[in-house]
């Protein structure tokens, strides 16, 4: 199954749309004042756990592309991975002025002392490279093997996120643990076809010409 | 789509809150009166219920009240779930009557009270209170209770207590499983116990104390951090040594027993120098013991406050 380019195009702006969803029930909650007593903490914890949700979501093209053969979903994981920076930047965005009203000597001193923001921050800025090359003219800049080792950053962007989560809680860890396990269930994959791929090379199965085991079908008879 | 807007006006702009708390006072003694032949007594303490006419209190501060919406539903007991809203929602799961409080240990007269008869002991009073919680949010709330030192006088404390524990109760099948040592209990200092502004609240905003800040009754220490105030109290205990709290357990490094609200000595994963007072914008700096520094930096005096948090 391969959507023609419209198709793709019909598809990707759903995609938009409904990665926009979570953004306009904050926005109506906030609207209708119903963000509980404290709304200036609840807009901070949705925004960092939709960012979360979003780096687990763009991580999960790959594997879903490999077990379906939906080769094309891979055109839609650019997309995903921008809203995961987008609520990220509005993460940190609240973080800044509604939470610390841009006190820089606080914010630094937050950042610098208090671990849980130093992750927190660090994830966001190792994710700005990967947001600005996320261009088809960035790709093409970078070539294909250089942009791709690049946004491998991703890994240990989603790494500190999870701590970024698991630090800032008081006690109850579930969340943070539900969310660990997601991404280590997704990076164990990665890791489980790297094992494969190189049980494979030393095999040297590699160097056979691969079988082919299909049927051919005469188009022209001569 | 039906999109909402915010109402223009605030319902306090309409009802001035000294008329609807009267009103619901009103309606709650009309509710009373209906129910005094019909019910044992100890099923008509329930929430919502005028506590009646209440002794003003000097130590009252003059800060504007925190609404009676955010404090009864913005919550931490963890016991009835550990998010914020949880305990407002879940509130069938303690039942406050029929309930009594235990005295114990160290004392010459142990007791065991129940809550009518505590509410009869000693006139209640007002007390709003800051609460300042170690998240780094506060309120202002008008609480209503008991000198816990009147409590203590009534069982007469041995000479050799030192230290006061609190113990919540709890319910194995009904609450929380996990995340702190249960049941919650918490300690004081006996004269930390004895100062004047450590109560013991059976109320908020005139009325009976909701399941979920603590009911029927519960410890209020203004001065330290809001875990210190246990809530849902079934015992109190006198002791020699210093008994060790479930945060104490849950986070040796993080939560100390003293616990004294202090912008100079910030918890080891965040800053203790500001906290968001809950309807405020801005952020306000944290005030040394709260703002109570007058009334108890006397019983610290010469204490290390960094070793000692």
């Amino acid at each position: 199954m391969t959507p023609s380019n419209s198709q793709l195009a019909t598809i990707k702006t759903v995609l938009f749309a409904l990665c926009l969803i979570p953004a306009f029930l904050l926005w109506r909650s906030f609207e209708m004042d119903s963000l509980g007593a404290n709304p200036i903490e609840a807009i901070t914890r949705n925004t960092g756990e939709w960012t979360l949700r979003f780096l687990l979501i763009t991580l999960c093209v790959t594997p879903l592309r490999k077990y379906s053969g939906w080769h094309w979903v891979v055109r839609l994981r650019r997309m995903l991975g921008l809203f995961a920076f987008a609520y990220g930047a509005a993460h940190l965005s609240t973080y800044l002025w509604l939470d610390q009203f841009f006190d820089w000597q606080a914010i630094a001193k937050d950042i610098l002392k208090r671990p849980f923001i130093t992750v927190g921050f660090a994830a966001l800025v190792l994710m700005t490279p990967l947001a600005l090359t996320s261009s088809n003219f960035a790709i093409r800049k970078l070539g294909g093997r250089r942009w791709q080792s690049l946004h491998r950053a991703i890994y240990p962007i989603a790494m500190l996120g999870c701590i970024h989560f698991w630090w800032l809680v008081k006690k109850d860890v579930t969340e943070p643990l539900i969310y660990s396990v997601i991404l280590a269930v997704l990076l164990g994959l990665r890791a489980w076809w790297r094992e494969l791929e190189r049980r494979k090379q030393l095999a040297g199965s590699y160097l056979q010409q691969p079988r082919f085991e299909g049927k051919v079908i005469k188009i022209f008879a001569k | 789509m039906l999109i909402r807007h915010p109402a223009d006006i605030l319902p306090s702009e309409i009802t001035d809150s000294a008329v609807y708390l009267e009103r619901r006072r009103f309606l709650a003694q009309a509710g009373t009166l209906a129910l005094a032949g019909a019910l044992p007594a100890g099923l008509a303490h329930a929430a919502g219920q005028s506590l009646g006419p209440l002794i003003k209190s000097p130590l009252s501060i003059g800060e504007s009240q925190t609404p009676y919406k955010a404090v009864t539903t913005y919550n931490n007991f963890y016991e009835l779930g550990t998010d914020k809203e949880d305990p407002a929602q879940n509130t069938h799961r303690l039942k406050p009557a029929p309930w009594t409080l235990r005295i114990e240990g160290l004392v010459n007269k142990p007791q065991t009270i129940g809550i009518e008869q505590l509410l009869k002991l000693v006139p209640l009073e007002e007390r709003i209170y800051r609460m300042r919680c170690v998240e780094g949010w506060s309120m202002v709330i008008p609480w209503v209770g008991i000198p816990l030192a009147s409590l203590l006088k009534l069982a007469d404390p041995q000479g050799s207590a030192k230290y006061v524990e609190f113990i919540s109760h709890y319910d194995k099948a009904t609450m929380t499983r996990g995340v702190l040592d249960w049941p919650y209990n918490e300690g004081l200092r006996l004269d930390e116990a004895r100062n004047p502004l450590t109560i013991l609240a059976v109320g908020l905003y005139g009325e009976v104390l909701p399941v979920q800040n603590g009911a029927p009754v519960r410890l209020v220490v203004p001065w330290k951090y809001g875990f210190k105030g246990a809530k849902s109290l079934v015992a109190i205990r006198l002791l020699e040594k210093q008994p060790s709290t479930a945060w104490m357990k849950a986070g040796p490094s993080e939560y100390g027993f003293y616990a004294n609200v202090n912008p100079e000595v910030d918890h080891p994963r965040w800053s203790q120098a500001t906290e968001r007072r809950i309807g405020e914008f801005t952020k306000r700096k944290t005030l040394m013991f709260n703002g109570y520094a007058d009334q108890v930096a006397s019983m610290y005096s010469g204490m290390d406050l960094r070793r000692y948090f």
